[in-house]
């Protein structure tokens, strides 16, 4: 096997591990930061791997109706966050399976994981479930038309759809301002915080019915399937950022041709996630919970920032 | 094609950024419930004119844009402060009014933005400047806030897109033909001063007339 794809290879797989084993951490920096801005004391850091270590050891229960989809959702879901970190160059650019998956077939698969974990929450049959899943599809029909078209104005600038071409050409361009980029950034922070249940449209630490949208879907689940579940959405926000990073900073990043430079992408990777993971927490702590209703509002922002960026590039070059 | 920009100079840089952040502010004065928010997006709108103004005044070289930018700049402060007295004075801080609801004024907004830039494509062609695209951008912003007294109800806010109009009118002449002749500038600003004080005082006789700020009130001919 020529030495370039054991490169890739290398790369590609310890992009997944980093991010299937980080993931927990970044929820926990995210978590640890708000606690601090709000003027709560802090979880330690490692809570989110206490969290999925203590979900393991118990025993899974399931409801009497339970269908086979139900026991499936979470490995599903697990392996679809998996696959997406996969792919996504959170470390180098040099990815060999990534060719067969651009950042369409990506939103493709985070719609994916959506549909089944709706499907599962409506399989039981309690209202809490189906309440969710009706709220999640609503979120997502909206959100993904968004980060489509954030993911078009880059790839109108770099002229492919394939994310790790998108983070080498955005890195390797002379430095110049892209109203353009600007504009797909606002929107892409606005999608990732509906897409992970953050706080303007959903607030991943409450516990009150009325306002819950991904805590009402997974209320059935127990043990090693909450813990999956669990993980898949530490996963889910990693992704997120990581996709950010390579749109937005792509700077760092390995190359193909110099494997050496992973060893100082992954430092580099760390203080992004510190910096982004600070900043989510500012953002979440400063801004109100919306009503359900004005999710849609808060959306079809984003919708139209990133059509803006993409008509701005058409229009002005830039 | 994939990059065209880096040979751009900078201050055609700049003028594609303020144009594309005075597009941002016409769609969040658009998407504004509050009075006291809008007037603050209005004064951003006209502060990122005064910048492109400057950054037009300074790369060109051309200096009566300089007391272009000091007359614009009237707007930033003045006017603002009117209208804020003005929201005071009547009590119209939380105020919520719109014909169509947001999500479909936007996306009706961003239809118009289409509109406009298909047809700044062939005008801007004629210009000879660096940033004759930017026309496309003016004109969204004028359509917009056309678009914005058109879905609004009360009368401050259509004053304000009134005045977001001259904004986006005046971004046009200065970014795609570096800058109109002053007299007409002047009289231009003249026209819209004068006009905001007669809308301020029409605001006090119409509330005293019919208790509110609403148009509608004034479609019926007698009262019922």
């Amino acid at each position: 096997m020529p030495p370039m794809i054991m490169n890739g290879l290398f790369t590609q797989l310890l992009g997944a591990i980093v991010a299937v084993s980080l993931a927990p951490l970044f929820l926990g920096w995210v978590n640890q930061c708000r606690a601090w801005l709000s003027n709560r004391s802090a979880p330690p850091l490692l809570q989110p791997y206490l969290v999925i270590r203590k979900l393991l050891h118990k025993d899974a229960v399931l409801a009497e109706n339970a269908s086979p989809l139900f026991r499936v959702v979470p490995y599903i879901l697990f392996g679809a966050m998996v696959t997406a970190a996969a792919i996504i160059p959170s470390l180098g650019t040099a990815l060999p399976f990534a060719v067969c998956a651009d950042a369409i077939a990506l939103v493709g698969l985070f719609a994916t994981a959506r549909v089944f974990i709706a499907l599962a929450a409506m399989d039981i049959g309690t209202a809490f479930g189906s309440m969710g899943a009706r709220r999640e599809m609503m979120v997502g029909f909206l959100a993904e038309p968004a980060l489509l078209m954030v993911v078009f104005t880059a790839s109108l600038i770099c002229g492919s759809t394939a994310l790790p071409t998108i983070a080498d050409t955005l890195a390797g361009r002379t430095l110049a301002i892209y109203p353009s980029l600007a504009f797909a950034g606002v929107a892409f922070l606005m999608v990732l915080l509906a897409e992970n249940a953050r706080i303007p449209i959903d607030n991943p630490a409450t516990h009150l019915e009325l306002t819950m949208i991904h805590e009402a879907m997974v209320l059935e689940y127990s043990a090693r399937h909450l813990a999956l579940i669990e993980w898949a959405s530490a996963l889910k926000l990693f992704n997120y950022a990581c996709i950010g990073f390579a749109l937005f900073l792509p700077w760092g990043l390995a190359h193909e041709d110099n494997p050496l430079a992973l060893l100082w992408a992954l430092p580099l990777l760390g203080l992004k996630l510190i910096a982004a993971g600070a900043g989510l927490a500012l953002i979440e702590t400063v801004s109100a919970k919306l009503r359900i209703f004005r999710a849609p509002e808060f959306l079809a922002m984003a919708f139209m920032l990133a059509v803006l960026g993409l008509l701005v590039r058409l229009l002005l070059g830039s | 094609m994939p990059d065209a920009t880096a040979s751009v100079p900078l201050s055609a840089q700049l003028i594609h950024l303020a144009a594309a952040v005075m597009l941002l502010l016409s769609f969040a004065m658009l998407a504004q419930r509050r009075l006291v928010s809008l007037v603050n997006l209005f004064a951003a709108q006209g502060a990122t004119l005064v910048g492109s103004t400057l950054v037009v005044a300074y790369s060109t070289g051309q200096h009566e844009l300089y007391l272009s930018a000091a007359v614009t700049s009237i707007k930033v402060v003045l006017l603002p402060y009117v209208l804020h007295r003005l929201i005071r004075r009547l009590s119209l801080q939380w105020d919520t009014e719109t014909l169509v609801n947001i999500p479909t004024t936007m996306l009706i907004g961003l239809g118009v933005v289409i509109f406009a830039f298909g047809l700044a494509q062939p005008l801007s062609e004629l210009a000879s400047t660096v940033t004759r695209s930017t026309l496309g951008i003016a004109m969204a912003v004028v359509l917009l806030s056309f678009l914005m007294m058109i879905t609004r109800r009360k009368a401050i806010s259509q004053v304000i897109g009134f005045l977001a109009m001259e904004n986006g009118l005046f971004f046009a002449a200065t970014s795609a033909t570096y800058g109109m002749p002053m007299v007409v500038e002047l009289g231009i600003l003249l026209d819209v001063l004068v006009g905001a004080f007669i809308f301020g005082i029409f605001f006090f006789h119409i509330r005293e007339q019919f208790e509110s700020l609403e148009l509608s009130h004034l479609e019926s001919l007698k009262e019922d």
